[in-house]
């Protein structure tokens, strides 16, 4: 195969694509609608930008074609991989120790203040994802399960807490527990019913949780106050000290400066200490009969039910085991923000944990946490963006493109790495040595 | 008097399987003699491999009693005790056509292959054959729970399972390729590691369905090898569903054959060569000299 292709095959084709390009933006950029001084809207023709997205498409498309050379279309990238397995096996003791000196670094770096969005927006923010994307990829990574409402366990959480606490006064570290506890017994039983279902039946139902949770949360006022949701939840305490300026709190009693940043510092770190659980009970799970099972059970259901294991049991188990970190997160969602609403737990969060596991490569501890920074982070990065200001207008706002890049990296991903950033799997129990097993034959579980 | 008479681990009475108006299987009855290998044969579509699973379970039979006991003989008048009590099982008798698939492996120890291969491809020939023995494991671990924390009878048991699926690798020729995925091996190899994974859940019984499709004849002749060793060292009762009559021939004690869901002949391989009825039901043809020959 001739690494381009002739002139005017190219030139065809790319005219072809800018024709397709014409058409998809003629509804979507050529007819606008604007508001005109009496409030009425008027259509607005904007044929240059229509003319500008094919002009673009066709020269792209053209440089592409003529000029690109061909990949090989007979190996599809699945089985190589993104790190040097040195680098791999590196990473991930490397991540945890720049995470636990992380708040201190940008604390004596930026000051209090400087550091306060770095440690929150970033620092929790991306943490907090990391802990649903290691919870959901119990239940969809290992045990090949699709679950689209695992936002309604995350609510669960949160809203144990929001109501023990504001009702009975109970304090979070009671209540955290409690919240996991409850997250996993609603798991259950919502998987109790649902987990004879397979493949796309499942992941409907689930998804349907999804939305009777939120629903009931925004429309039942007597238990959750709707969706003016719950304000003023107590805020974390230092093992019973509360974060504020008496003599009795946190910064008083070990001689410290008052600051607002040592709430946000205690809360890194307690987020961190739950990824890590999460991440050390999965690790330690998958070497032992049931997280194996899980795995066998990705693999092939009807096989694991010829050897004996009771699939319905082993389901169940990475169901609830999922939803108890959910619970967690949630609790500690509702301690950060203070206040919860059915906002938060929209099917849009629940995409976005499902995009992480997917992108980061089901099963893949370390991929996911990379999917969620991405992820997470790129948000706040696209946030930080406001030079773009300069050049598209006051009114640009760079956070709005989010979804869009989203889509962007979703389909990049899906032609240049189908399974996810790390797609090869590390075998649990080892003879001799320990090989990764490449992603091409690791199934992606269809229950 | 035949083993599968005098002493018979397995009795099937009047199986019946329907799936809306087909009648797959239709009022079949025979039994499996204890440490027999006993061969179920018949044209496309005769229902062997329903009949597999009505006994492993993956099907509910619309009539009929199987009954299986793990150890001695099922003798007439327990099953009939066992039936009336309507319990599924007792004193090591077992009513599989009570019993849901997962049960029947786990406490009847009945254990088989399937005809397309279900290998776990992601997982290592070790894993695959570790996760065969997850209940002894479950057990040992306290439902993973004391597992969770490092329980030292957990290792033990661990490592014993390690050890015996050391001991089928060896046994099936794949011992260097322990740690390989085992969607990486070929076609050959991957049938010989599914009954090394089913024999890790030490059966009474395995059912395996077709295990010699798809091998050239070296492979035919090391199958017929392993399948008698494995009756031979442990015991263990062998059903299987064949085409191939060089492996039928040589390995079965005991053939049973069916057509159009019903059973036409059951017997030793001597009697079930030279029966007319099967050689017209197997090859369809009248020339019984030609199919003769075949079944020779």
């Amino acid at each position: 195969m001739s690494p381009s292709m002739s002139i005017t095959r190219a030139l065809r084709e790319a005219g072809f694509a800018g024709l397709v390009a014409a058409g998809l933006a003629f509804p979507i950029l050529t007819l606008g609608t604007e508001m005109d001084q009496s409030n009425r809207l008027v259509l607005e023709q904007r044929w240059s930008w229509m003319a500008i997205a094919a002009g673009l498409v066709f020269v792209g498309r053209f440089l592409v074609l003529a000029f690109a050379r061909k990949p090989a279309r007979a190996a599809p990238h699945t089985g190589a991989r993104v790190l040097s397995p040195a680098l791999a096996a590196a990473l991930p003791r490397a991540g945890v120790i720049a995470l636990f000196l992380f708040p201190m670094v940008m604390l004596f770096w930026l000051g209090p203040q400087g550091s306060l969005k770095w440690i929150n927006n970033y620092g929790v923010q991306i943490l907090i994802y990391v802990m649903l994307g290691w919870g959901l990829n119990i239940v969809v990574g290992l045990a090949g399960l699709l679950d689209l409402g695992y936002v309604a366990f995350y609510a669960v959480g949160a809203y144990t807490y929001a109501l023990l606490s504001t009702h009975f006064g109970l304090s979070f570290w009671i209540c955290l527990p409690l919240a996991g506890l409850m997250a996993a017994s609603w798991g259950a039983m919502l998987g109790f019913p649902v987990l004879r279902l397979r493949g796309d039946y499942l992941a409907i139902v689930t998804l349907a949780f999804g939305e009777i949770v939120s629903a009931v949360l925004t429309n039942w006022s007597d238990f959750s106050n709707g969706k003016a949701g719950i304000m003023s939840i107590p805020r974390i305490t230092f093992f019973g000290l509360p974060f504020n300026a008496n003599e009795n709190g946190f910064a008083a009693t070990f001689g410290l400066e008052f600051q607002a940043i040592h709430r946000t510092i205690f809360l890194f770190y307690l987020i961190l200490a739950l990824a890590l659980i999460t991440h050390v009970v999965t690790l330690r799970l998958r070497a032992l009969p049931v997280g194996r099972a899980w795995e066998a059970l990705r693999e092939d259901e009807i096989a694991c039910r010829s050897l004996g294991i009771n699939t319905v049991n082993t389901k169940l188990t990475a169901f609830a085991l999922g939803a108890m970190f959910a619970g967690f997160a949630g609790s500690f969602f509702a301690v950060r923000q203070g206040f919860v609403n059915p906002d938060s737990f929209t099917f849009m969060e629940s995409a976005t944990i499902l995009a992480i596991v997917v992108l980061g490569g089901m099963g893949s501890q370390l991929g996911v946490a990379l999917a969620a920074v991405v992820m997470v982070g790129g948000t706040e990065v696209l946030r930080e963006l406001t030079f773009l200001k300069q050049i598209f207008g006051s009114s640009f706002d760079p956070s709005l493109y989010r979804m869009l890049l989203f889509g962007l990296a979703m389909v990049v991903m899906m032609i240049w790495r189908p399974r996810g950033l790390i797609s090869s799997r590390a075998p649990s129990v080892f003879l001799a040595q320990k090989k990764s097993v490449s992603g091409t034959h690791v199934q992606e579980g269809h229950g | 008097m035949t083993r599968w008479l005098s002493a018979p681990m397995l009795t099937i009475e009047h199986l019946t399987m329907r799936f809306g108006g087909l009648t797959a299987v239709n009022d079949v009855s025979f039994s499996v003699g204890r440490g027999d290998i006993t061969a179920l044969i018949g044209p496309n579509g005769a229902g062997k491999t329903t009949l597999f699973n009505c006994i492993t379970g993956f099907y509910k039979p619309a009539q009929g009693r199987l009954a299986l006991a793990r150890e001695g003989v099922a003798r007439t008048q327990d099953v009939e005790a066992l039936t009336l009590s309507g319990r599924r099982h007792r004193d090591g008798l077992y009513l599989l056509e009570r019993m849901p698939d997962f049960e029947i492996a786990r406490d009847a120890h009945v254990a088989r292959t399937f005809q397309n291969i279900r290998l776990f491809s992601g997982m290592t020939l070790l894993e695959n054959l570790v996760v065969a023995q997850h209940n002894m494991l479950m057990r040992a671990s306290g439902l993973s729970l004391l597992g969770l924390v490092g329980w030292p009878r957990f290792r033990d048991a661990e490592k014993a399972a390690v050890e015996k699926a050391g001991f089928w690798l060896d046994k099936i020729g794949l011992m260097d390729r322990a740690d390989d995925p085992a969607g990486a091996l070929p076609y050959g190899a991957q049938r010989r590691l599914e009954i090394a994974r089913a024999m890790c859940t030490d059966p009474v019984l395995l059912c395996l369905d077709e295990p010699a499709a798809g091998l050239n004849p070296r492979e035919s002749a090391e199958l017929n090898d392993l399948l008698l060793s494995i009756r031979a060292e442990l015991g263990t009762s062998v059903l299987l569903i064949e085409h191939d009559m060089s492996v039928v021939m040589k390995i079965s004690d005991h053939v049973v054959v069916l057509d159009y869901g019903k059973l036409i002949a059951d017997g030793t391989p001597d009697e079930i060569r030279h029966d007319p009825r099967v050689i017209a039901a197997y090859l369809g043809v009248e020339d019984t000299e030609e199919a003769a020959q075949v079944l020779a």
